[in-house]
């Protein structure tokens, strides 16, 4: 009994660290005054139209959709057969492959965004958009590989065989047959990638730069020099869309497309 | 000609050991015929090979004259009915039968009348809008038949089919595989671990074990007449003692009791010492003071066991432990002294391994 009740307090602490902060921001983001402050002063959605009106965040909340997007898609196009082959040959090595395309989860944000700028900016001279999306593309595949890889292991491989001896080649056995059948694995697999596309920051921080920029980054600098709750106010839009996005996911596929 | 010839074929996954050793294998036009083995033995992996998903490390196969040894799947032409049924969850019952007809590029009027044509014969026509989850497992397997015979295949290949049904269905089922076959008169190969089941419906059995075929032959042979130890054991045999040729007719076991067999076929005439066989119900047990003294074996009752027909000892003899059915009239206890009589025309003899 005495332990359920240290277990009742460790679960509510948890909840208030982790949903504590949410809430002030999201209450701040209604303040009518000038300074970012809670309990918030007054109420308005002042903040929410300046943020519409502020061109920095909408150009670069279109930088973020674009690259999200782009990125996703390519991520998709090299990960679905990426996760193909993983799931359904046996070669020899395959242990090291997997490992390489799951390794951009492991390897910290930072040394990525680092490395990512050392070699496409400095050495490849890329431009910051195309840098930009490549750095993204490595950093979502590995969700694209898991989440479409379990789809695949769930799916009876025999299906597509009977596809082959029905006389399709198997190209169009894995359009016609295999890719039906895991198409909530590839929408799950897409919200995922995008989200964190959309939302990251330690790479995208050393690849952003004069005129390309995505919008956490934008966040962060425009933080450093103002203290007023536009930036409230863009974090309550962000994770109203967030939730919007996992709410679509829960009710069309089931969140468990995430934790398989 | 055979319209299937299967020579030599060498199957290995890892490149070291051999799942098929040298398999050699001749169906006949219109024939059922069964691969029955243990499961490891290789029948799937031979159905595999016909199928075209596994690449063979060494021998060929000639299907209707023509090497279909590396000829792609989708292009074999060969209906295939999976164990798991295997059908498109995503595709209505028509959609999946009509899969096949798609690829080949028919005409939308052709591919109805087929489709609907096939599901009559499978018994389906009411489902044809229906999902496979919205089907028993009974009527999936039915669509996978019909899938696969839709599209007019010159070979029918049939992988264990049954052993996902209840006992019942599956003796429907088998009866019903087998009535549409003879309907069609296509070729079918079916594999399956189920003696009964392949009896029943097979014109031919190949009895594999470890990677090769061990008899090929009519159910009927195969049952009255096994070649190897293996396939007798497989099919009931239980009883095996060493035999050595005397003279024709006249064998000798280890004890030197002489034993005469009808059946003129050895195997080798090098050979000198065999294996004979006999069923458990083909031993007639007798009191030990019976007056029967050709082809009688002495021992002593061991164990007794009820198997519904009858009794079943195990008897201590002098070549061993054997085990005799025998019927309820005359009961026998434990330690009784009896003699086994081996009617001549029962023992076998089998091929010894090195043949």
């Amino acid at each position: 009994m005495k332990n359920n009740k240290i277990l009742v307090l460790v679960v509510i602490l948890v909840y208030v660290f982790l949903c504590g902060p949410l809430l002030i921001i999201g209450a701040t983001a209604f303040n009518s005054g000038n300074i970012m402050s809670f309990p918030p002063k007054g109420f308005s959605f002042r903040w929410f139209a300046m943020v519409f009106q502020s061109e920095t965040f909408m150009t670069t909340l279109g930088i973020s959709f674009q690259v999200a997007v782009l990125a996703t898609l390519i991520a998709l196009i090299i990960g679905i057969p990426a996760a193909y082959a993983l799931s359904r040959k046996n070669y020899r090595g395959k242990n090291i492959v997997q490992n390489i395309f799951i390794s951009p989860i492991i390897v910290p944000g930072v040394v990525l965004g680092f490395a990512f700028f050392r070699f496409l900016i400095i050495k490849l001279q890329f431009g910051v958009f195309l840098s930009l999306l490549i750095g993204h593309v490595i950093i979502v595949i590995p969700y694209i590989i898991r989440v479409i890889g379990s789809s695949l292991d769930n799916l009876d491989f025999s299906i597509e065989e009977a596809a082959v001896s029905l006389g399709a080649t198997k190209l169009r056995a894995f359009f016609l047959i295999v890719l039906p059948n895991i198409t909530s694995g590839v929408i799950a697999a897409f919200m995922l990638a995008f989200i964190n596309s959309f939302n990251n920051v330690p790479a995208s921080l050393f690849l952003t730069g004069p005129g390309v920029s995505t919008l956490p980054i934008s966040m962060m600098s425009y933080v450093e020099y103002n203290y007023d709750p536009a930036i409230s106010a863009l974090s309550v839009i962000l994770m109203a869309m967030t939730v919007l996005i996992m709410f679509i996911i829960e009710k069309t596929l089931g969140l468990s497309h995430f934790t398989k | 000609m055979a319209l299937i010839h299967l020579k030599d074929i060498c199957v290995s996954y890892d490149g070291k050991s051999d799942i098929l050793k040298k398999l050699n294998l001749n169906i006949e036009k219109g024939q059922f015929v069964s691969l029955l083995g243990p499961s490891g033995c290789g029948k799937t992996t031979t159905l595999r090979v016909i199928a075209g998903f596994i690449d063979t490390r060494a021998g060929e196969f000639i299907f209707n004259g023509s090497d279909y040894t590396r000829l792609a799947v989708h292009k074999r032409n060969f209906g295939l009915v999976f164990q798991s049924y295997a059908l498109f969850p995503h595709l209505t019952v028509f959609d999946n039968v009509a899969f096949g007809l798609r690829m080949r590029k028919t005409s939308k009027e052709e591919i109805k009348e087929s489709v609907e044509g096939i599901l009559e014969v499978v018994d389906l026509s009411a489902y044809s809008k229906r999902y496979p989850k919205e089907l028993s497992g009974g009527q999936r397997q039915r669509v996978a038949l019909a899938r696969a015979l839709v599209i007019q295949p010159d070979l029918l290949l049939l992988d264990e089919p049954l052993s996902n049904l209840d006992a019942k269905l599956r003796l429907k089922m088998r009866v019903e595989i087998k009535k549409i076959q003879q309907k069609m008169g296509i070729t079918t190969l079916f594999v399956t671990h189920d003696q009964e089941e392949c009896f029943s419906v097979s014109d031919m059995v190949a009895v594999m074990n470890k990677g090769v075929v061990e008899q090929y032959d009519s159910p009927e042979k195969i049952y009255s007449r096994p070649k190897t130890e293996f396939v007798a054991r497989f099919i009931g045999f239980e009883n095996f003692f060493s035999l050595k040729k005397q003279e024709n007719g006249i064998f000798l076991t280890d004890s030197g009791i002489s034993i005469h067999i009808d059946e003129e076929e050895t195997y080798s005439d090098r050979e000198e010492v065999f294996t004979g066989t006999i069923r458990p119900e083909n031993i007639e047990l007798l009191p030990s003071d019976s007056n029967q003294t050709d082809n009688v074996i002495q021992g002593s009752i061991e164990v007794r066991t009820f198997v519904g027909k009858d009794y079943q000892y195990s008897v201590d003899t002098e070549v061993g432990a054997m085990i005799v059915n025998s019927s309820k009239e005359r009961m026998y206890h434990q330690g009784d002294k009896v003699k086994l009589h081996l009617p001549s025309n029962k023992v076998l003899i089998l091929k010894s391994k090195e043949d």
